[in-house]
């Protein structure tokens, strides 16, 4: 393989790897705090990208209301992001508040939660469909591509604004983690989920947040996925948020940082199969080479064994 | 138990054979069935051992193709896998040992997962098992021999070659034995003094260890004997369908049994009955409801879960709730003062 096709294969692969890596945090994230596998995070990712599209075409000014004043065409792109980062976590914090707080109070077996979680993704899904349709959605053009060749190597400034935009919100995200006094929390609760409340840290603030931050990633890469391929489905969430679950177990599940490893090798597994075997067998390949991770590392590339005491 | 096995029998087999039933409740019935297979056999490993497993379709999906390709190769014939090597008669045969042979095949693929899996407990044997669904719809998406993503069918010609040696309905008399068998095998099972052993393993590990509990071969064997009655109903579903494709063995078919194991409790038998019965029937009585349906059930679900957190049956039996129900069910009498305490630990 020349060092031409390696580098376009590489960029493809870092692009396809934030979206999995993204959606991965919020798996961890929560999983950190609540042990909660959040089967409904990949339809979170999903409304996201719905959102996004609303908001891209309310500033885009495609309905009736009108806006107050003119946007500049550089704010269109940040704009969507934030307000659909903002709609989606106030998605996220309602399903908390309304499916998973009430089993956690009465104290359901966790696994009663995770399958109230898989409910809440179909009815994610299946709301979508039934009331905007079966028809695919386009996402509008917020920004003009631009293509660009440096030595062979072509990129669209899509593409770069994809990659530099998911590694500044995990670069956001780690400092959030490990700089801030609910960060220090949240690390916290997963480590001694006991100690914590008597120390006086709200939990609830504290899985309120974690909420708020893994819904606002997902929306991110909803977003973001939109205007790569800007063609949306109401089941696009589905096997990108399992996949992404993927990513996040082989990263060790707990881990922020495991979770962007993982995401990334992910993306970087199908990215090369894809290139240079037939696309049918992506899949095959990419879940084996997980497997085989798992088997020889069950905790998970960052993850740290838990000793069981007696 | 003969007694009630006796109603059913009379409730389900006899009047289809007569014809009093429409094909379509038939199918509904044998739907049922094939259900109540997954979902009992699902519950010993995810309620009964603790673990949780989500892909109890690629186990299902193994056997619906071994026994679908064992049939149709040996008594139809097809132009990729040869010729027909027996006459259509031997099809009365040849169909039960294929369901088998699909349980076999399926307890073996399950052998794969059961290896590496048990090595960490709790949330890894869930990431395996979902990368080994997935891995599993990807392999028989790329086996052209048996019809790739196109699906495989021909097993009709195999079920109504053996109507036509006997006239008896024999699909749904081999759903009834097979899901009469399961419930009975796992019944037994986990009021086996094996069975205690499983439970222990859900309580407590360690202390099952010490108390000489050999808890990796306890957990391979259930859940191999899981993964290979898996098989057998996916052998039956795929008889029933006549029509198998990879895309059918989905996630989304492993969400909807561990929906079922759930819905009735972990750890409860009777739970599972009756939710996989129930669950299949509104399934089939919403479909007027189109996409409408899929938005109904999950609300239902969630709101269920809300007012009663662990299933509609807990980790109780039947039995438990209606003690006037023993005289039928008839449990053996040493496990009067056996409890279940559903995973809870006071």
């Amino acid at each position: 393989m020349s060092l031409t096709t390696f580098l376009q294969h590489f960029l493809n692969a870092l692009q396809w790897g934030s979206f999995y890596a993204l959606i991965a945090v919020g798996y961890t994230m929560v999983y950190g705090v609540l042990l909660l596998i959040n089967f409904a995070h990949g339809d979170i990712f999903m409304v996201g990208a719905y959102l996004g599209m609303f908001v891209a075409l309310f500033l885009l000014a495609q309905y009736d209301v009108a806006l107050p004043l003119d946007l500049p065409a550089w704010a269109l792109l940040p704009l969507t992001i934030l307000v659909a980062m903002a709609l989606t976590a106030v998605v996220g914090v309602t399903i908390e508040r309304v499916a998973y707080r009430p089993l956690r109070r009465k104290g359901a077996p966790r696994l009663y939660v995770v399958i109230t979680a898989l409910m809440f993704g179909l009815l994610l899904e299946y709301g979508n469909l039934a009331t905007l349709g079966a028809r695919d959605r386009q996402f509008p053009r917020l920004i003009e591509p631009t293509l660009y060749n440096i030595g062979g190597v072509r990129f669209t400034n899509v593409r770069v604004a994809v990659i530099v935009l998911s590694l500044l919100a995990m670069a956001v995200l780690g400092f959030l983690v490990q700089r801030t006094k609910t960060g220090m929390a949240m690390r916290a609760i997963s480590y001694d989920r006991l100690a914590v409340p008597l120390m006086g840290v709200s939990v609830d603030r504290i899985i309120v947040v974690t909420f708020v931050i893994g819904s606002a990633m997902a929306a991110l890469a909803g977003v973001m996925f939109g205007v790569s391929y800007p063609i949306l489905s109401f089941n696009m969430g589905l096997l990108f948020g399992w996949k992404a679950f993927i990513a996040a177990v082989v990263g060790g599940i707990g881990s922020i940082r495991g979770a962007v490893v993982g995401g990334y090798i992910l993306g970087f597994v199908e990215i090369f199969v894809a290139a240079f075997m037939p696309s049918t067998y992506r899949d095959l390949i990419a879940f084996s080479v997980l497997l085989l991770i798992i088997t020889i590392r069950p905790t998970g590339l960052f993850g740290v064994a838990r000793r069981t005491k007696v | 138990m003969p007694a009630l096995i006796g109603v059913l029998f009379l409730a389900t087999v006899v009047p289809s054979g007569l014809g009093l039933y429409n094909p379509y409740i038939q199918l509904v019935l044998i739907y049922i069935g094939v259900n109540i297979v997954l979902t009992v056999s699902l519950n010993l490993v995810n309620g009964y051992m603790g673990e949780f497993s989500v892909g109890h379709a690629a186990f299902m999906g193994v056997g619906a193709y071994v026994s679908s390709v064992t049939t149709v190769a040996l008594v139809i014939g097809n132009p990729r896998l040869g010729g027909p090597l027996l006459p259509e008669a031997s099809s009365l045969v040849v169909f039960p040992l294929s369901l088998l042979l699909g349980g076999v095949a399926a307890a073996v693929f399950g052998l794969l997962v059961a290896i590496p899996s048990f090595r960490v407990r709790g949330d890894y044997l869930a990431i395996i098992t979902l990368a080994v669904n997935f891995i599993f719809k990807s392999l028989v998406e790329n086996l052209d021999v048996i019809g790739g993503p196109r699906g495989f069918l021909g097993m009709t010609r195999v079920t109504s070659a053996m109507g036509r040696a006997v006239d008896v309905p024999w699909t749904m008399i081999w759903a009834f034995v097979a899901t009469v068998g399961t419930v009975y095998v796992v019944h037994s099972l986990v009021n086996s003094t094996f069975g205690k052993a499983i439970v222990a393993i859900r309580e407590d590990e360690i202390a099952a260890e010490l108390m000489t509990v050999d808890t990796r071969r306890v957990k391979v064997v259930a859940f191999l004997l899981s993964c290979g009655l898996a098989g057998v109903a996916g052998g039956l579903f795929a008889h029933v369908l006549g029509f198998i494709n990879p895309a059918g063995f989905g996630i989304l078919k492993s969400t909807e049994v561990l929906v079922m194991v759930y819905l009735g409790g972990m750890g409860s038998i009777t739970g599972s009955v009756l939710s996989a019965a129930g669950l299949t029937v509104l399934l089939e009585a919403m479909r007027p409801l189109h996409v409408f349906r899929w938005v109904l059930i999950p609300l239902l679900l969630i709101l269920l879960m809300r007012f009663r957190p662990t299933g509609l049956m807990g980790s109780r039996e039947l039995t438990d709730v209606f003690p006037a129900l023993r005289r039928w069910f008839g449990r053996p009498p040493e496990d009067e003062h056996f409890e279940h305490t559903g995973g809870r630990v006071s």
